[in-house]
């Protein structure tokens, strides 16, 4: 039983966690149907720039996932002005190509780290890493307790984002009808370009998580290909409390499975719960769509 | 049989011998290991594109049924020590299975979602695969290579020869479905699937008859893997790379025709082969790559769109 409840309780904070690293995913692929199989490679690229400047400078992680945000963001605003020029502006068949360009991509990069930083795992040094928090018989690391916190803020900053700005309403607005909004005299395309760069700046504190939560190497976007699409197709397109939500569901999944069977068959529970979803509520738990 | 037909199979008839004479020529064994996996490439890249080309559904789960090939022998050569027809054969039949499974699932998606989907079930195996302790489990497994059959001195270049055989088998499968009716309803439910339906295509038998050949034919393709190798584990025969790589070539040679994934293919594994010996595997990735984003972005029809518009404006111009 009480391995039980500590699964349950690791379960919520990784889940939490899971919900951070997916919230970007929620805004492109959900809001604005990118098909961005390259973000777990953003992610991993935006954990490795915490990386250089926690090694370098001794900033702490999350405020180097502050630091790189405002060059995330501009990153995301050419990334999406990419696909917009090669795929979308000339119509037919843009999910395919781009399934196609985004996984050409996430190579690329995969291969530039690992050419920059070689195959070996990296860690970042900070206060509340390695240090865990007694309460009762459980032992709860102090870094999920941080991922927690963090990811639980992220997620409202950006529900609010969303629902009380101008920006964030047209946003919104762009992923229900764009023809509307092009009626109303904006632009969908800035819209969805900025809303592209919001779902890369958010990476900036996702990756700082990720490094965070356990160490990095070049290749574990392959693994979060299936966690974060899982995660934000479970939530239904779009929604970003369905998301955390999802990714809390997932994440009790997980731990569950760890604690009942081990780790082996951790990775099938993403893609099960996944299959699942997709075949008896193709709209997902919270969907934007009938 | 029309004259293109013939010209074909006496295309086929060349390439085997050639294939056969070379087992015999050949002294050095590198080009047989290299060979074998261009080969391999090719009839995986052509299987692919009976459903993912002319069906229009993406499959990602390519390394599912090349891993699941794989891992069919295996467990064959453990448990009765089975000869290499039989493990084809059986792997074909699994992979049959798995594309009808696969067909199902197009009921209920379609789009990116099919493909996720596809990912989906990779890994599942996958997971299932590294549990299993009788094939190796996590760590893999050994397998011993049964004396060879003559007329082979070598069991490298037997199976270069048999995928070479199995290349001939998905490229003549795949051409005849292109011409026959099966090929013209394929392309009009890739076009609108509502459309095709209702003007009395028999779209689901379609679908999963091309899952189901399209399965059996990946799946047959892994089966020799087994043996090329000479030991398999759950990482390498799942790997996420076939998967990217049998995309990568049938987008890049085009998917209108039979002979755009061929082309494709052979482009692509035989500099992924060069660059992995004169220069390293992760530049091999890279290539894949750049390669992938080049293509889909310069060239959304592959080479054989390109061939194509090209002729096209020259007969233009003659005709004005």
């Amino acid at each position: 039983m009480d391995l039980l409840l500590d699964a349950l309780v690791i379960g919520v904070l990784l889940g939490c966690f899971y919900g951070a690293v997916s919230l970007g995913l929620s805004v492109s692929f959900g809001l604005l149907d990118v098909p961005h199989v390259a973000h777990p490679a953003f992610l991993v690229l935006a954990s490795y720039g915490v990386f250089i400047i926690n090694e370098h400078y001794g900033i702490d992680p999350l405020v180097a996932g502050l630091l790189i945000t405002p060059l995330l963001f501009v990153f995301g605003l050419a990334a999406y002005r990419l696909y917009y020029e090669t795929f979308e502006k000339r119509g037919s068949d843009a999910g395919v190509r781009g399934i196609a360009f985004f996984f050409g991509v996430a190579f690329i990069i995969e291969v530039l780290i690992i050419l920059q930083f070689g195959v070996d795992q990296r860690v970042v040094t900070a206060e509340y890493i390695g240090k865990s928090w007694r309460i009762a018989d459980m032992r709860i690391p102090y870094r999920m307790l941080v991922a927690f916190a963090v990811a639980a803020a992220l997620t409202i900053v950006l529900t609010l984002y969303l629902s009380r700005t101008f920006m964030g309403r047209a946003i919104r607005a762009v992923a229900q009808d764009q023809e509307a909004l092009r009626l109303m005299g904006a632009n969908p395309i800035k819209v969805k370009q900025w809303a592209f760069g919001i779902a890369t700046a958010v990476l900036g504190i996702a990756g700082a998580l990720l490094i965070i939560v356990a160490p990095v190497d070049p290749t574990l976007d392959r693994a979060y290909i299936g966690r974060t699409f899982c995660v934000v197709v479970m939530a239904g397109l779009g929604s970003m409390s369905g998301t955390l939500v999802a990714a809390i569901i997932l994440g009790v999944a997980e731990s569950i499975v760890l604690t009942m069977f081990g780790a082996s068959w951790a990775p099938a529970i993403s893609f099960a719960l996944l299959l699942g979803v997709l075949a008896v509520r193709p709209q997902g738990l919270f969907g934007r769509r009938s | 049989m029309k004259r293109s037909g013939i010209a074909f199979w006496i295309g086929a008839a060349v390439f085997l011998a050639a294939a056969f004479i070379m087992t015999k020529v050949v002294g050095n064994q590198y080009p047989f290991f290299a060979g074998y996996v261009i080969l391999q490439f090719i009839a995986l890249a052509v299987a692919w594109s009976i459903l993912g080309g002319y069906a229009g559904y993406v499959n990602f789960g390519t390394s599912a049924f090349f891993g699941v090939g794989v891992y069919s022998s295996v467990f064959l050569v453990k448990a009765f020590g089975a000869p290499l027809p039989l493990q084809i054969l059986t792997a074909a039949a699994v992979g049959a299975l798995m594309g009808f499974a696969l067909g199902l699932l197009t009921l209920r998606m379609q789009g990116i979602f099919f493909s996720i989907a596809t990912i989906a079930l990779t890994i599942i195996i996958e997971t299932a695969v590294t549990n299993w302790r009788f094939v190796g489990g996590a760590a893999g497994i050994q397998i011993q290579r049964p004396p060879v059959t003559p007329p082979f001195d070598n069991y490298v270049q037997m199976l270069f020869f048999v995928q070479a055989l199995l290349v001939v088998l998905a490229v003549a499968v795949s051409r005849y479905i292109q011409n026959s009716w099966i090929g013209r309803g394929l392309q009009a439910l890739k076009d609108d699937e509502l459309a095709a339906e209702c003007s009395g295509v028999p779209t689901l038998r379609l679908k999963l008859l091309a899952c189901v050949i399209s399965g059996a034919l990946l799946c047959a393709v892994g089966a020799p893997s087994a043996m090329y190798l000479q030991f398999a584990n759950p990482e390498s025969a799942f790997n996420l790379n076939y998967s990217v790589s049998t995309l990568a070539m049938s987008l890049i040679g085009g998917t209108a025709h039979w002979s755009g994934p061929i082309i494709g293919a052979v482009l692509l594994s035989t500099t992924q082969q060069l660059l992995t010996v004169t220069i390293s595997s992760e530049v091999n990735v890279l290539v894949l790559g750049v390669m992938l984003v080049l293509f889909v972005v310069g060239a959304p029809e592959g080479i054989i769109g390109l061939i194509r518009r090209i002729f096209s404006s020259r007969n233009e111009g003659k005709e004005s």
